[in-house]
């Protein structure tokens, strides 16, 4: 690693020794991949995957202090992961114990952390940061120091931005630094494809089970996916990038995958087409029978896999505002043709708050409260990681918070004919 | 016995018992019941990993080809230093993801907890090790495997 003499005199301590420790983070993370030189963040915003203040995770939010009380804040403003608590989402009596007294005391606490640190504001609390109506929307080839897996790979695809798979407190180094080691997906080489995958599914493949079958096969490699440009068309509109959120973030969570290229539509490989496949790429061929297996593959950890669900979420990673919108008009539809006019099981919508907002101006908001969906800004994800969740049958359409927690997988036509109460669903 | 040369990411020395993850080693998966409710034995809480789900991590030379999953895995893991409940050491067979970088760089940089990772010592080591077998790592990242 070739450093500048501005860079090599913070590593030798010219702004101090905290300083000097983030500068030799970065050194060594850049060291391990064999980066040869720093480069600048370019981004506007910084995003952190760590939204959540644990109590027994005390000694990370003492480096949080120790870096304000120095003055080494982020050189960018800066969204965050959704929060882990909204008192509209149902829990017990019990739970709100663990939630507020064992769990995440330290939330206001850490709240204030990130005010001081830089956050972008008040609303900026989610994990698709990178809709417009949150406004953090990098450009392409801009470099990030981001963290939270499904933000990144939607930066990096849809988006075209550079950002590797920052783990939480190294994002918020290289933001304190203004530079991150040049390594991976920085590159151009790193952003070539390791693995061809040829969807040839009769119908559009569910998103989450799609992305999911390719995390687990290709692990952290990047894929170049054909075939999917016949579902999706070529340009990115609402509803494909829509599809690529959730199609990236199962990726991300099943595997490691932190790029992809969708053939004829994401910017890179409408740029730079099959130039982006390395030489010795392999092939991995999905067709509905490999979806299918991939999804009765999924393990089921509730103590009578036969319970009658208990809570559902929709939205993980937060749904954008098309999505609030497509499923309100389908709860309404079937509750309809189910002869109801409640859902059967409770229901959570999450979005972030911007989106919510703009959701709660149309009639729809009315319809889905009446309805009763309770939307939120929560993480699905943090709510249900308690012992007393982990108990509950709680369903889901997203990859990514069965793959954490103990809740069960159901693709979205599923999910609706459960929570609309149709005869034999469940 | 058997040796393996691997590639030192963070330098140190160990003997410790083994515990194997044929497949990725999903961080947040594993650690997060366990750390946030206190389990002295740092159990993993991976229902998806059969290899290793529900055994105790704690003190064990973790062997694993690389980790997965969410980008709070380096935290996840940095917290498990500086709460004494990390793995004696992180041995990959193949070279080092930037989560699990992360995690043991700032486990090295910022806290006092000696936790040497070695990575790149092949799919032979993988293929070689099991649970339960005994580790020793070398300060030049040679990792002996010896027991049953």
């Amino acid at each position: 690693m070739i450093l500048t003499p501005e860079q090599q005199a913070l590593l030798n301590g010219e702004k101090g020794e905290t300083m000097a420790k983030v500068v030799k983070t970065l050194v060594m993370y850049g060291d391990a991949f064999d980066a040869e030189r720093m480069v600048p963040v370019t981004s506007e915003y910084g995003h952190t995957v760590i939204s959540f203040g644990l109590k027994t995770l005390g000694p990370v939010y003492d480096l949080y202090q120790k870096l304000l009380d120095e003055g080494l804040l982020s050189k960018q403003k800066f969204t965050a992961d959704p929060r882990p608590l909204d008192k509209n989402v149902p829990s017990s009596f019990l739970e709100d114990i663990v939630f507020n007294k064992l769990m995440y005391s330290r939330q206001a606490s850490y709240e204030k952390q990130l005010e001081e640190m830089g956050l972008l504001d008040e609303d900026s609390y989610t994990c698709t940061s990178y809709l417009p109506q949150v406004g953090n929307v990098p450009k392409q080839g801009d470099i990030l120091s981001w963290a939270e897996s499904s933000a990144v790979i939607y930066a990096n695809s849809v988006l075209g931005a550079r950002c590797n798979r920052n783990s939480g407190i190294l994002e918020l180094m290289g933001s304190v630094a203004g530079f991150v080691p040049e390594f991976g997906l920085l590159t151009d080489e790193g952003r070539k494809a390791h693995w061809i995958v040829e969807v040839r599914c009769e119908h559009k493949p569910e998103a989450q089970l799609l992305g999911s079958a390719i995390g687990l096969k290709v692990m952290e490699d990047v894929p170049y996916v054909k075939g999917l440009d016949k579902w999706l068309g070529t340009e990115l509109t609402d509803e494909a990038t829509t599809y690529l959120k959730d199609f990236g973030a199962a990726c991300a969570s099943n595997g490691a995958v932190g790029l992809y290229h969708i053939e004829n539509l994401t910017p890179e490989a409408k740029q730079q087409g099959e130039s982006l496949i390395r030489e010795d790429a392999k092939v991995y061929v999905i067709d509905d029978a490999e979806l299918q297996r991939v999804k009765e593959s999924y393990p089921v950890i509730w103590k009578d896999p036969d319970a009658k669900p208990a809570l559902c979420f929709v939205g993980c990673p937060h749904m954008t505002l098309k999505q609030l919108e497509d499923w309100t008009d389908n709860v309404t539809r079937q509750l309809e043709e189910n002869g109801r006019t409640k859902v059967t099981v409770p229901t959570v919508f999450t979005a972030s708050t911007p989106v919510i907002k703009e959701f709660n101006k149309t009639e729809r908001a009315g319809k889905l409260a009446d309805a009763g969906v309770v939307v939120s800004y929560i993480c699905p994800l943090m709510y249900m990681n308690n012992p007393l969740c982990k108990k509950k049958p709680v369903i889901t359409s997203s990859n990514k918070l069965r793959t954490y927690t103990s809740s069960r997988y159901y693709t979205e036509a599923e999910i609706l004919d459960i929570i609309t109460g149709k005869e034999g669903s469940r | 016995m058997k040796t393996f040369q691997g590639r030192v990411i963070v330098p140190g020395t160990c003997t410790a018992e083994a515990l194997v993850s044929h497949g990725g080693f999903n961080t947040l998966a594993s650690y997060q019941m366990a750390l946030q409710f206190g389990d002295k034995k740092v159990k993993c809480g991976d229902q998806s990993n059969p290899d290793i789900y529900k055994k105790s991590m704690l003190a064990k030379a973790l062997c694993l080809p690389m980790t997965i999953g969410s980008t709070t895995g380096g935290m996840v893991l940095f917290g498990a230093c500086q709460m004494g409940k990390q793995p004696a050491c992180l041995l990959f067979s193949e070279t080092i993801d930037s989560l699990a970088a992360a995690g043991a760089i700032l486990g090295d940089v910022w806290t006092d907890v000696s936790m040497p990772v070695v990575d790149r010592l092949g799919q032979e080591f993988l293929d070689y090790v099991q649970t339960g077998m005994t580790i020793t790592v070398k300060e030049d990242g040679v990792v002996e495997v010896s027991g049953e």
